[in-house]
């Protein structure tokens, strides 16, 4: 039985060999922040940290989480990134948001005020299909308020 | 009192005579320009809970003894089930009930498309559901499918009988013209990928259904499962609180939903259905792809003389015929239009509504050919679209029309054109292109709200609307509080259940601000109403000399009392106001306009483009929220960008087998493809539409960015790019006819 660490805190978790560490976020842990719209590791929504690092939560299985310190939208709500998405109207349906916050938060934890280009290379990878990429590229740009 | 009127309901352009209730009289309109809290930017009511991760879509609801179920879904696009058995499935591990076809209308045993729904199951787990649906034992026999749109035309083998309309005299306004150009414009189909796919949860509580349902028609789904199953409406309870994203493909119950009440029914347990991404990209409809043969024909002075077209839609096994015929019938003053629509079966996925339907596929054929008619008779295209203005609809007068203003403001950045051409450099080269956009959105009744206010002051907006991640909930916040003198943080904004609200529109067509705004603000001035009349009677005031102002009832001697003290009075109980949408501008239509331009960068030598900015310009009466309209046009071009270089469902033709049905394959524009937008709205209201003078504009945004990015190609290269998505290989192509027609059109030399 895998002990995970999430948001600070530990969990016992029993589940079989196979399950995503997507699925036992949120059917598991109850923890539904983290979205799930592809469940094949090509939109970015249900993006997490492993120690830091952002990671597609939906192909990486529970198992091989080991020692590392999971961080999901709800360990990142006091984050000023979630205020500057809502300032700037990074957002609509909501339902990629999580994963664009939870990426964009590795993004400026290693680079504080990164530049056009790099704010679009960081965030390629979390797809929003209702199109608020300008707004999510001023709501990182201007994070620090 | 109720006060009962006939009068017109519009649906993207269909007219019918509906019976309406009107609880008051109409309001006047607000000033033109910003109010106290209307008219100016609003962060999204609902923005921190799907910030932070809290908002609870569909997706997330998980009720106490929920099973999951997975649908056997048709692996080939044409076929029969010659013997289907369930028995192997029933056995597996955790399966609590099976079904298959004839069990529930939705199960088909002989599917027309590949993704038909065949079988479903319903297990403990969602996984225990698949690997059972992998001893399902069926045999199929398979058919041949027809996958040729023009081949089913030449059949007769249609959704619906062709549309047929034609004013004036085409074919001697063909002969007598100065120009003609024939062209054949397609287009592609487009998967609408909402990011959460189409799921359902069904539960039953005795003989009353419980629905939780991604949906943009909380209604819509609520009458539809109550006709199917022969239930009283209200025994059908549907709820929807957050949604993530529909663009049109939502509008309806859906298989996804019959089988999950099917199969809760059998088992006497809650059961979801949600859509796996393939899933969603075979049968949740999609955008359907078109061919389109024009000719436009003019006089030398570039009057239109005639405008003609022939519109296949490739519909797929079953739906409608969206109106790609729509933009060449409205947009122009053009004494002689006919056009042709046939609505294709054939064996692909059904389209369903996406975003503007068959205007954005008619749009860019209209406004390229324009175009290519334009640079024939040596006029600058936005010329021509001034010349050809239509100032009125062809059989009725408009409510508001202000495109001629939107051309005004599109001239700085149109003459941006020799500027950018200028910046051409090696192969790349740089055009600027415009297209115009005419589109429905003025909504109509019936839809109604009310307004609740506490004697803590706040107010509540109930209504059982759903806010589809367009930022509703905000507007309509911003209507009531705008209403009651109240500052927006003391409005809560309560949706989403059919069983907790009056009833409220589809949130299709662009419908839902001008269908709910209105119907808002009433109940709103019906609460503040009471609250003057309660304020009167316990000051001793008249009733005239009261007015709200700032969380106030204010007399115009000077005295004044807190809200919260006068509904204060009630302590526990409150003030309702009731409102109802009023009826639209009898004999008229109301309809949505804009123009667009934008600017490109073509490598000529390996067919790349890139789209460096699009400035959009759009009339859609009052603005309540700048903001989120900005939000809302970006996301419609960006929308735009995608289905105009690289988003195409390919479908092997051999087979009729979707070939790609992930977010890997199918090309979805990122972050990196975003060019700067430029966003400008009018913002004057429509003086006869309603109390509030707003019209939609969910849908507008997305109209005109195809054929903007279309003819700025033309403008960079001199290549006339007929066909989306423009691929690099269409690129390469579209180059290589305009060196062929240059050569042969060049005098010759010795």
């Amino acid at each position: 039985m895998p002990e995970l660490r999430i948001n600070g805190e530990t969990h016992s978790v029993d589940v079989p060999v196979g399950r995503t560490l997507a699925e036992t976020l949120r059917n598991d842990l109850g923890l539904t922040g983290t979205k799930i719209a592809c469940a094949e590791g090509h939109c970015g929504a249900c993006t997490v940290l492993l120690d830091g690092v952002p990671v597609y939560s939906c192909i990486t299985l529970v198992h091989t989480v080991g020692e590392r310190e999971v961080t999901t939208i709800e360990g990142l709500r006091e984050h000023p990134l979630v205020a500057a998405f809502v300032r700037t109207d990074a957002l609509q349906c909501g339902f990629c948001t999580p994963g664009q916050i939870v990426s964009a938060s590795a993004l400026v934890a290693s680079n504080p005020d990164p530049s056009t280009d790099e704010i679009r290379h960081a965030m390629a990878g979390n797809l929003c299909r209702c199109g608020t990429d300008p707004k999510i590229e001023e709501a990182i740009a201007t994070w620090q308020g | 009192m109720a006060r009962l009127i006939r009068t017109e309901k519009e649906v993207e352009g269909r007219y019918e005579d509906v019976w309406l209730v009107v609880e008051e009289d109409a309001l006047e309109q607000w000033p033109a320009g910003p109010g106290e809290i209307v008219g100016r930017p609003a962060q999204r009511v609902t923005g921190p809970l799907r910030a932070r991760g809290e908002a609870r879509y569909t997706a997330d609801i998980r009720l106490p003894g929920m099973l999951q179920a997975a649908v056997l879904r048709s692996p080939h696009a044409y076929a029969r089930v010659k013997k289907i058995s369930l028995e192997p499935a029933l056995a597996a591990p955790g399966v609590r009930a099976a079904i298959g076809p004839g069990e529930v209308e939705v199960l088909t045993d002989e599917p027309g498309f590949q993704g038909q729904a065949v079988a479903a199951v319903a297990a403990d787990t969602y996984w225990q559901a698949r690997a059972a649906l992998e001893l399902v034992e069926v045999d199929w026999g398979v058919r041949e499918p027809l996958l040729d749109p023009d081949e089913a035309v030449r059949r007769g083998q249609l959704v619906g009988g062709p549309s047929r309309y034609e004013r004036g005299d085409v074919d001697r306004a063909l002969a007598e013209a100065d120009v003609v150009v024939e062209a054949e414009y397609r287009t592609q189909t487009v998967l609408h990928n909402s990011m959460e796919t189409h799921q359902s949860i069904c539960e039953w509580q005795g003989d009353r259904l419980d629905v939780y349902i991604s949906t943009q028609s909380i209604w819509g789904v609520r009458d539809e499962i109550a006709a199917a199953l022969g239930l009283a409406p209200d025994k059908v309870r549907v709820v929807c609180e957050f949604m993530g994203g529909g663009f049109g493909s939502k509008n309806g119950a859906n298989d996804h939903t019959f089988v999950a009440a099917e199969l809760a029914k059998r088992t006497g347990r809650p059961v979801r259905c949600a859509l796996t991404r393939r899933e969603e990209n075979l049968a949740s409809g999609n955008r359907n792809a078109t061919i389109q043969r024009l000719t436009a024909a003019a006089k030398s002075d570039g009057t239109l003389v005639a405008l003609a077209g022939e519109f296949v839609n490739a519909t797929g096994w079953s739906g409608w015929a969206s109106s790609t015929d729509g933009p060449m019938q409205m947009l122009y003053d053009c004494e002689n239009v006919r056009t042709t629509l046939y609505p294709a079966k054939i064996n692909t996925p059904p389209m369903k509504a996406f975003r503007a339907p068959g205007f954005v596929e008619g749009t860019f054929g209209l406004e390229c050919i324009l175009d290519e008619l334009a640079a024939k008779l040596e006029l600058d295209p936005l010329e021509i679209r001034r010349l050809n203005y239509a100032s009125s609809a062809a059989d009725r007068p408009l409510s508001s029309k202000n495109l001629m203003e939107c051309y005004r403001r599109a001239e700085p950045h149109w003459q941006r054109r020799d500027e950018v051409r200028a910046r051409s450099e090696g192969p790349w080269q740089r055009g600027v292109g415009l297209a115009s956009q005419v589109w429905y959105g003025g909504g109509g009744p019936p839809s109604y709200a009310w307004v609740r206010l506490g004697s803590d002051g706040h107010a509540t907006v109930i209504t059982a609307l759903q806010d589809i991640g367009t930022g509703t909930a905000t507007a309509m916040a911003q209507v009531a509080a705008e209403e009651l003198s109240l500052p927006i943080d003391r409005v809560d904004v309560v949706l989403g259940d059919s069983a907790r609200g009056p009833y409220a529109v589809t949130s299709a067509g662009s419908s839902t601000v001008p269908s709910m705004g209105p119907a808002v603000r009433s109940a709103a001035a019906e609460a503040a109403r009471q609250v003057i009349e309660i304020a009167a009677q316990r000051y001793e005031q008249e009733e005239r000399v009261l007015s709200l102002s700032d969380g106030q009832v204010v007399s115009s001697d000077g005295g004044s009392w807190p809200i919260e003290d006068v509904v204060g009075l009630l302590e526990d109980a409150q003030i309702l106001g009731k409102g109802a949408r009023g009826p639209n501008p009898a004999g008229m239509q109301v309809l949505t306009f804009g123009v667009q331009v934008a600017e490109v960068a073509v490598d000529v030598e390996t067919g790349e483009i890139r789209v460096e900015r699009v400035v959009a310009i759009h009339d859609v009466g009052r603005v309540i929220n700048p903001l989120g309209a900005s939000s809302q046009v970006e996301g419609g071009i960006i929308q735009g960008i995608g289905h105009t270089l690289s988003e195409d469902r390919l479908i092997d033709p051999q087979t009729g087998i979707t070939l790609n049905q992930t977010l890997d394959a199918y090309k979805l524009p990122t972050i990196a493809d975003v060019p700067e937008i430029v966003t400008e709205l009018l913002d004057i209201p429509d003086e006869h539409l309603t109390n509030l003078g707003s019209k939609g504009l969910g849908e507008p945004p997305i109209v005109p960015t195809a054929a903007a990015i279309a003819n700025a190609i033309r403008d960079a290269t001199g290549a006339d790019v007929r066909s989306l998505p423009i691929s690099r290989e269409e690129m390469l192509r579209a180059l290589a006819e305009a060196r062929e027609k240059e050569k042969r059109e060049a005098p010759a030399t010795v």
